[in-house]
């Protein structure tokens, strides 16, 4: 147990690296000359040459990429390129909480929606109901996430002017305003993983609902809701689970082009910013980042399955 | 029995008929019998003649819906089953009748623990506290002979042995007192040596408790020292039906006689032929005209083609001292057999 | 999906009479609808759907009518349109089409020019034929997609079959590897590759490649794993078949199609990548058109004001992906329903 739990650990070790070493090499091929995006046009070759000296660029790959790592290690990832020129890490650490709020809550409001949409749709199982809102997910599957955003904006912004769009409130300076800019960016997002939730989640109830103990429960006398909820929901949850972690891969993606579209200060504006940029440094932390989160949640998700399925558990004794 | 109680389960003419793709399928094709208080009642049959169905459209757990029609009715002390709202039938279910499953590794919810399943269905049904609720369960697990059962209740089903699961699938069907028990094949996925504990234990139980069971089978072996009366079934249809020991002793439907006589015998000498029954059941969305048995029947006329036989009463000598009401022996046969091995009038009666 | 209804049986008639009222009567509404101006656009664009809704749902109805069982329209309607896409797409250069990239030559043409006068879907801001534009654009969304699939799959389902195969070190690796690259959230991987690679039809084919490489070794070397394993395979070794023949006459065919069916299904998701990549501003550039570069010129106001600028791309984006959709359910269903969870 203890062995698999290191090597399980070494092998995320391994990934991590190859995915900053592959991080790093990918931006030193970025086309152009740093130090020409830095000091402009018009400058000498020597002041060229001693920013890049600054820059360290003259350094081979290899030991550029052991400095970096080493700093990783240390908390500090770079300064930023393009002014102002602050720490990578406080953009990152400014921006982040901005994007993590969208995520939970597109995540949370993405639950809300599909648990009930697909327990209805699973016990009226080919029913009418059940066929709308297949053909319904199937559709929002079928769109892409910024063709959604445009076409909520056009309804509920330009058209009945609900909801304002182009700001953030900060969560710190007043929830009522930070949940009104949220809502509509955190709602494009849901609905297209409510999408997938419910679709399967669904299936897997409706399979569930066909296993003889819902049906040795029915013939005890449990309500419907009761089954539902107590009897199935548990075995199906382990899909939702399996989901829920692939979907955060997903999940990232729509943050990143839902945060442009609403011109949100997010991480997703940050990368695809500083990649425009040529800023390279902010493209390496930021990504290096979000893929930590990304790998340490897939194994929280793993690791939940112990809870929810006993038979997975270590039998004692 | 001294005066004629009403019986406590009436079944007349029912009928299910599922709408599949394929067409409707008559899985239950026009079937009566009654079952009186404290009284077990098999039900025998092969593979696919509707005797699950019959079951559970006896229980109301299949009823008229989307894609099923129950036509006929079920009265269940007086009260007509699929007559109830959903909301009413439910109510029934636990404390008036209660249905034992096949297969108890997979009618037993696998996340869920042993205690919960009784706790639930006492909570539900009686109303009582959480501490009640254990204490009876504790109490239930004794009963069918669960070793340990306190322990027991924090278990989940797969950490424990088929047996003990099924017992579990007992006790969980006793937990609100019923007055009928629907044994679905109780023991056909069990080991052999545990298939007799089973049976026995079902067989006690239900005389202490003076409940009324529907023993559905198609083990003849399970039926026949444990029942009091059996209805054979064929294609939907019941085809012969009467007292145990009478049915066994003597059978009048050549498919009976046949199902008796394909048993292996201990006592035969080696290298007996087993006589099974030729051919297969017919496809219940194509049911064939007349007798459903004919196609298969080693004693077919030619008039058995023709017509459906109706289930009719058998005209036999009473035996001394039983009452007339104990011998309401059917078959559905244009010729049934004629056998001369009848009990000799004035036998021991009793089992 | 909207899947035929086949509880009860209907009788013919009954469906005739609703299906034909139901079909005229959806066709009229989204006709007017359509054309029409007394009322808003958002309630126009409602009254289309539920005219489109309706007249499909008759539509259906008559079909069943007609062929004697439920037939899937929805199916059919998709399969029309991939063809009717695909068509125009491919025959592109040699249609009568409009100016579609040709900036110069859009100078001297009309800017934001209504549908219908002289132009059949009107122009945009730089005088280029939205028409045009959206054959076009399909032309490079979907031959950007298929060229990705296609060394997605290739390269994918051969390294997962013989990862697969032989297990060990290499499998260990290729693991290490494939979880490397799905440890990045896909839109920010293209994104860290679109500040690099070049905006060509062939860098982002490869770019979207890479999204496809790690699903595909992972369902090859599960379906390889599972076939290795069986008695047939086995038999074939005990009669002293080579490793090379084993790959390819017993495990290939059995993983081709559970590949080919996620392929399907990838296109779909890479057409989606890809036009959110334009979309962005990373991936095809303008003038060249793909339905995403199409959509964000509805940006900054020109959609409230212009709005077929961004409806005919986005209704060909939305409809595409769609069919496609519903192929690779299909196909999914048939030939890997292990994976066919949706």
């Amino acid at each position: 147990m203890l062995r698999r739990l290191l090597i399980s650990t070494l092998e995320l070790v391994a990934v991590l690296f190859l995915v900053s070493l592959g991080v790093f090499l990918l931006l030193s091929l970025v086309p152009g000359d740093p130090a020409v995006a830095l000091l402009g046009e018009g400058r000498t070759p020597q002041e060229y040459e001693a920013m890049r000296e600054q820059l360290g660029l003259n350094q081979p790959l290899l030991s550029r990429y052991g400095d970096w790592l080493g700093g990783v290690l240390t908390g500090d990832l770079g300064t930023s390129l393009v002014p102002p020129q602050t720490e990578v890490l406080d953009r990152i650490l400014s921006a982040l909480p901005v994007s993590l709020e969208l995520a939970v809550l597109g995540l949370v409001m993405a639950l809300v929606i599909a648990l009930p949409l697909a327990m209805w749709s699973a016990y009226h199982q080919g029913g009418r109901a059940d066929r709308v809102i297949s053909a319904a997910t199937f559709g929002l599957l079928s769109m892409p996430s910024f063709l959604l955003g445009i076409v909520l904006i056009a309804v509920l912004v330009n058209a009945l002017g609900i909801f304002p769009r182009n700001e953030w409130v900060r969560l710190g300076d007043g929830i009522g305003g930070n949940l009104q800019h949220a809502f509509l960016p955190a709602l494009t997002i849901a609905l297209m993983e409510a999408a997938m939730f419910t679709r399967i989640l669904r299936n897997d109830l409706v399979t569930t609902l066909n296993e003889d103990y819902i049906l040795a429960a029915r013939a005890r006398g449990m309500s419907p809701l009761r089954i539902m909820v107590s009897d199935a929901l548990r075995p199906s949850s382990f899909s939702l689970v399996t989901i829920l972690g692939l979907s955060i891969g997903r999940l990232v993606g729509s943050t990143v082009i839902v945060e442009y579209l609403f011109a949100l200060p997010g991480m997703g504006k940050l990368v695809i910013d500083a990649a425009n940029q040529g800023n390279y440094p902010v493209v390496q932390g930021a990504v290096l980042v979000i893929a930590l989160i990304y790998v340490a949640s897939n194994r929280l998700i793993d690791g939940s399955y112990g809870y929810l399925d006993p038979r997975t558990r270590r039998a004692r004794a | 029995m001294t005066a004629p109680t009403t019986p406590l389960l009436v079944v007349d003419d029912l009928r299910t008929v599922f709408h599949t793709a394929r067409g409707a399928v008559r899985a239950v094709d026009g079937v009566s019998f009654t079952v009186a208080r404290g009284e077990t009642l098999g039900l025998v049959g092969e593979s696919g003649s509707g005797k699950s169905v019959l079951g559970r459209t006896v229980m109301g757990l299949i009823a008229t819906g989307a894609t099923t029609t129950v036509t006929g009715s079920v009265l269940l002390d007086g009260q007509d089953v699929h007559g109830l709202s959903r909301g009413r039938r439910r109510r029934l279910w636990g404390p008036e009748v209660a249905m034992v499953f096949q297969d108890p590794m997979t009618s037993l919810n696998p996340v869920k623990r042993v205690g919960t399943h009784l706790t639930e269905t006492l909570r539900r049904h009686l109303d009582c506290s959480r501490a009640e609720a254990r204490d009876r369960a504790v109490d239930l697990l004794r009963q069918v002979g669960i070793p340990e059962p306190a322990r027991r209740l924090r278990q989940y089903p797969h950490e424990l042995s088929g047996g003990m699961r099924q017992r579990v699938v007992i006790a969980i069907a006793l937990a609100c007192d019923p007055r009928l028990l629907i044994a679905d094949e109780p023991t056909t996925a069990l080991d052999v040596t545990v298939q007799q504990q089973i049976l026995d234990l079902l067989g006690s139980l239900v005389e202490e408790r003076s409940m009324a069971m529907v023993l559905v089978s198609h083990d003849l072996g399970a039926v026949a020292g444990r029942t009091d009366r059996v209805q054979v079934m064929y294609a939907g249809r019941t085809v012969e039906s009467g007292r145990t020991r009478d049915v066994f002793a003597a059978p009048r439907h050549p498919y009976t006689e046949a199902l008796l006589a394909s048993i292996p015998q201990l006592d035969a000498p080696p290298h007996t032929v087993l006589r099974a029954i030729e051919g297969t059941p017919p496809d219940m969305a194509r049911p064939p005209a007349g007798c459903r048995f004919a196609p298969r029947c080693a004693v077919r006329h030619d008039d058995c083609a023709g017509a459906m036989p109706a289930l009719v009463p058998l005209s036999m000598p009473l035996s001394v001292g039983s009452p007339a009401a104990s011998y309401d022996r059917e078959v559905a046969c244009h010729h049934p057999t004629t056998s001369a091995a009848f009990a000799a009038p004035g036998g021991p009666d009793g089992r | 999906m909207l899947a035929p209804d086949t509880r009860a049986a209907h009788p013919r008639r009954t469906l005739l009479l609703t299906g034909l009222p139901l079909l005229v009567a959806g066709l009229a509404l989204a006709g007017w609808a359509f054309t029409t101006e007394v009322v808003v656009t958002i309630v126009r664009m409602l009254l289309l759907a539920a005219g489109v809704l309706a007249a499909i749902a008759g539509l259906g109805k008559v079909a069943h009518a007609v062929c004697g069982r439920a037939v899937d329209v929805v199916l059919w309607l998709g399969i029309g349109w991939l063809t009717f896409i695909l068509g125009a797409a491919i025959l592109a250069p040699w249609l009568p089409l409009g100016n579609h990239d040709d900036a110069v030559a859009g100078l001297t043409a009309p800017i934001f020019a209504q549908p219908g006068d002289g132009y059949l879907l009107g122009t945009n801001n730089y005088g280029l034929d939205v028409f045009s534009r959206a054959i076009h654009g399909a032309r490079t969304s979907i031959l950007v997609a298929l060229l990705a699939v296609l060394i997605g799959t290739t390269v994918g389902g051969l390294v997962g079959m013989v990862s697969g195969f032989v297990r060990g070190t290499t499998d260990r690796l290729v693991g290490i590897v494939s979880n490397s690259l799905l440890a990045v959230p896909p839109l920010i991987l293209l994104i860290a590759l679109g500040t690099v690679l070049d905006p060509s039809v062939r860098s982002i084919a490869f770019a979207l490649s890479l999204l496809t490489i790690p699903s595909m070794v992972r369902l090859a070397r599960a379906n390889t794993i599972t076939v290795a394993e069986r008695e047939f395979v086995l038999a074939a070794r005990a009669l002293g078949a080579s490793r090379m023949r084993l790959l390819r006459r017993e495990i290939l065919p059995n993983v081709v199609l559970p590949v080919l069916s996620l392929a399907v299904v990838m296109i779909s998701v890479l057409i989606v990548a890809e036009a959110s990549l334009s979309f962005l501003g990373i991936g095809i550039q303008p003038p060249q058109p793909t339905w995403g570069n199409m959509i964000a010129e509805g940006q900054g106001g020109v959609m409230e004001e212009h709005p077929y600028i961004v409806v005919v791309p986005s209704v060909c984006l939305f409809l595409t992906v769609f069919s496609f959709n519903l192929l690779g359910e299909k196909a999914q269903a048939r030939w890997d329903t292990r994976s066919a969870k949706l």
